[in-house]
């Protein structure tokens, strides 16, 4: 199982919905739609499909959701690996 | 020769342990399903687990208790099949939780929502499942009403 605390993340927006975390990552030219339970830095994404997530250079920015606060969009820089990853889904 | 069904396996998913109504309710399907001899997981976060084992100390009411995000990791890895599951909402993240959970189990999936905000966060399930909807807090008995009319350890 995997744990948020152990990346070196940001938090761009805190206590959001789900839909307001994807019409945000809507914006990012570089977005790829993943499936709920998709795993990504050892943690499963959860959320109403389509998750969307997104590119910003090197960095990869995602929803993270927890029962009791919600949805935060979290930045993970230097995220090369999982954003090789993602491109080979498209 | 008779051939042997498989064990039905029921996934009880707890939200957010905010709104008194939910404890009592998992208990009282966990109960239900345990009577009706069926092998009964619930997934929740450490303080819902906290709640319900403090409340059936000796595992009267319940059978098997795992962490909520272990439960979503083990279903995603294929490491465990259930074949009918119960998520318990009354916020936006439950309704992710619930998703998620129709998605990877493949199986029919029942969303009981409760809380103040009960009839809003029914209109945001757009994936397939039952709902059991009431806008409950303090008081259990019209949801467990409905579950009674339900009565999901019978089918």
């Amino acid at each position: 199982m995997g744990c948020l605390e152990s990346l070196p993340y940001e938090v761009l927006m805190s206590k959001i919905s789900f839909k307001e975390a994807r019409d945000f990552l809507s914006k990012y030219p570089e977005k790829y739609d993943v499936q709920p339970g998709y795993r990504m830095f050892d943690l499963n994404i959860i959320g109403v499909p389509p998750i969307r997530v997104a590119v910003d250079g090197e960095s990869l920015i995602f929803p993270y959701t927890k029962p009791c606060h919600g949805t935060f969009l979290i930045r993970v820089q230097n995220a090369t690996d999982e954003i090789a990853r993602l491109r080979k889904l498209v | 020769m008779s051939e042997e069904q498989p064990q039905r396996t029921a996934l009880l998913v707890m939200g957010c342990p905010k709104v008194p109504v939910q404890t009592s309710l998992v208990l009282y399907l966990a109960h239900r399903m345990k009577k009706a001899g069926i092998r009964t997981i619930i997934a929740g976060t450490p303080s819902a687990r906290q709640l319900i084992r403090v409340a059936d100390p000796d595992g009267h009411y319940t059978m098997e208790m795992k962490d909520l995000d272990a439960t979503i990791a083990s279903l995603s890895q294929g490491e465990l099949t259930v074949t009918d599951s119960y998520v318990f909402v009354h916020n936006d993240a439950g309704v992710s939780y619930a998703a998620t959970i129709q998605f990877l189990t493949e199986n029919p999936v029942t969303v009981i929502i409760f809380g103040e905000e009960a009839e809003q966060i029914s209109l945001e399930i757009t994936f397939s499942c039952k709902i059991i909807a009431e806008s409950a807090t303090h008081n259990p008995m019209s949801l467990k009403n409905k579950l009674e009319e339900a009565a999901p350890w019978d089918a």
